[in-house]
Parts: C-alpha cells; structure tokens; sequence
C-alpha cells in the first residue's frame, strides 16, 4: 500500500468525519489535497480494498437478536453454485468456503443467518435446508450465547 | 427509530457520495437536509444502532490476512481462556456459541506469518488446540438487513 493510501486507512477507518465537508477534513489529517483523497477512495472502492462507504448497523440494535452461524457439509463440486445461492439470500449476510478439519469438523460451507426471533431464524434456516437440499450431507447450528470481544478490524 | 433515521439505515449502508458536500447529496436523496442527517447520524452512533459511518476496508485486499478459529473450552476454564484470548491484539472480534465448539474468533494481522503466530501463542498460553478455518471462497452479498 502506497503511504498516500495508507495515512488516508489510518485517518477513516475509525469513521468519517461528521462535518458538511468530511474529505478535506480528512485531507487536512493527511497532508493531501481534497481531489486527491476523493481520488484515492475511489480507487480503493474500484479495486476492492473498501468494501462500501456508509452506515455499519448493529445488527442487535436493529432487533436481530438471533443469529446463528450455520455451517453445512456440501459436496465439494456442489459448493461454489450452492454457496453463491444460499449467499444470495437477504438473511444472509455472509456465506464462505472453509477447509474441512476431519474429523473433528466435517462442514464446508458457513452462513450467518440473522432474525428477530429464533422462530424466524430458524424458519430461515429451513429454508437454506430445503435449498440446499440432499445436497447437505449434514449441517449444524451454533447460536451466538454472548460477545466476548468486538473491536472491530484494525490496521 | 423514526421514519427518518429508518431512512437513513436502510438507504445509506453504501453508496455515500464521494464529493466536497457528501452529507448535503445524500440528504438530497433522503429528502431532508445536511444538518438534519449529520445530527441523526451522531445520534444514532452514540445509541448504538450504528458501529461505524464511513468506509468499510476489506483486511485481505488491504493486504492483511485473516482467519476465523475455534476452540473448545471446558465450562470450568472458559473464563480464563477468553481472558487470555481476548487479551490478544490480533484478535478482531471473539462470541460465545452454544457448541462443543463454544469460542470462536477472528484474527486479523498485518501479514500471514502474524496469524500463524499469534495461534501458536494461544496454544501454548491456554493449552488448548485452535482449529484455524480461513476463508477459501466468499459467496459476497452487500450486508443490507432492513431497519
């Protein structure tokens, strides 16, 4: 990462600024010129390096309080269109392919799924079921019982 | 919760404006105006309802690398372990599940060697296996939950 990039990562990513004009703020803090940090950001956006800019939820602040990471055993052939399905779904909001660790773990596929009550999560993980189909060798549920540690990620 | 700060949740989770006047733009677009959004955003940051307004970085792309991991913990040694785990800088988020597998958290280094590291630390500190399961492949879909 090229130190212009790197002092504009230090100088956002606890937030942007609240004030009318965030970027030259944010130039300032850098030593850049205004046009030069919308310039960076907006390659940063195009190359993947930032996901999105805006709003990040709590999602227990926004009432879902059950979230369960659910973790699935695909056939390996099966995982990549399977996988892109079940990521497609709108109460998922992430779905990845790990390794397998046998025997004491043997599921590939892992869906966070969130909801309001238990009851809708659990209908939406039935849902997931009846997609995945026969294809789901076996899956499992594991509910968050508490936060241990949340920063958030950090350079 | 209001109609507005609903607005706000659900329509400005990405696509903030990169412009001079962003918040002026996007309050544009929520039919209200700049001071009105910059004061909701506050409030709802300082309730909770958001962790964070600006970009968000992907770590790996950035140039990091980072992993999930699991351990199972005895109830009896659960605290101690946590304490020790939590302790760990590298250690980006950690949540208590309802599984034999009842610790699991998420490491994020600077580089891949950090993260090898940082899991035989905690080996040896708590005495316990880490089972390491990094992401081969994301299935991405922007995290849009509706207010």
């Amino acid at each position: 990462m090229n130190p212009v990039d790197e002092r504009i990562v230090r100088a956002t990513q606890g937030g942007l600024p609240l004030v009318p004009a965030p970027y030259a703020r944010i130039a300032r803090e850098a030593g850049v010129s205004e046009a030069e940090v919308l310039d960076r950001l907006e390659s940063m956006l195009a190359d993947g390096r930032i996901r999105r800019i805006g709003a990040v939820p709590n999602h227990y602040a926004l009432g879902y309080t059950a979230n369960a990471m659910t973790v699935w055993d695909i056939a390996d052939e099966a995982a990549g269109e399977l996988g892109a399905a079940v990521g497609a779904l709108a109460f998922v909001s992430h779905c990845y392919r790990r390794p397998r660790r046998l025997p004491d773990w043997p599921y590939n596929l892992f869906a966070m799924v969130h909801g309001k009550s238990k009851e809708e999560t659990e209908a939406r993980i039935e849902e997931i079921r009846s997609l995945l189909g026969a294809a789901s060798r076996r899956h499992e549920l594991l509910y968050s019982v508490r936060i241990l540690k949340k920063t958030g990620l950090r350079l | 919760m209001d109609e507005i700060d609903r607005a706000i949740v659900n329509r400005l989770q990405g696509g903030f404006p990169l412009c001079g006047r962003p918040f002026a733009a996007a309050a544009d677009e929520l039919g209200i105006d700049e001071a009105l959004l910059l004061s909701r955003i506050k409030s709802l940051l300082k309730r909770g309802v958001l962790t964070r307004f600006g970009p968000m970085y992907d770590v790996e792309r950035m140039g990091g690398a980072f992993t999930l991991c699991a351990m199972s913990v005895p109830a009896a040694d659960f605290e101690r372990v946590a304490a020790l785990v939590d302790a760990h800088p590298e250690v980006a988020h950690n949540y208590e599940r309802a599984h034999r597998f009842n610790m699991w958290f998420v490491l994020a280094c600077p580089s891949k060697d950090g993260i090898e590291k940082a899991i035989a630390a905690i080996e040896a500190e708590t005495g316990h296996r880490v089972m390491n399961l990094p992401r081969e492949h994301e299935y991405f879909v922007e995290l849009r939950l509706p207010a």
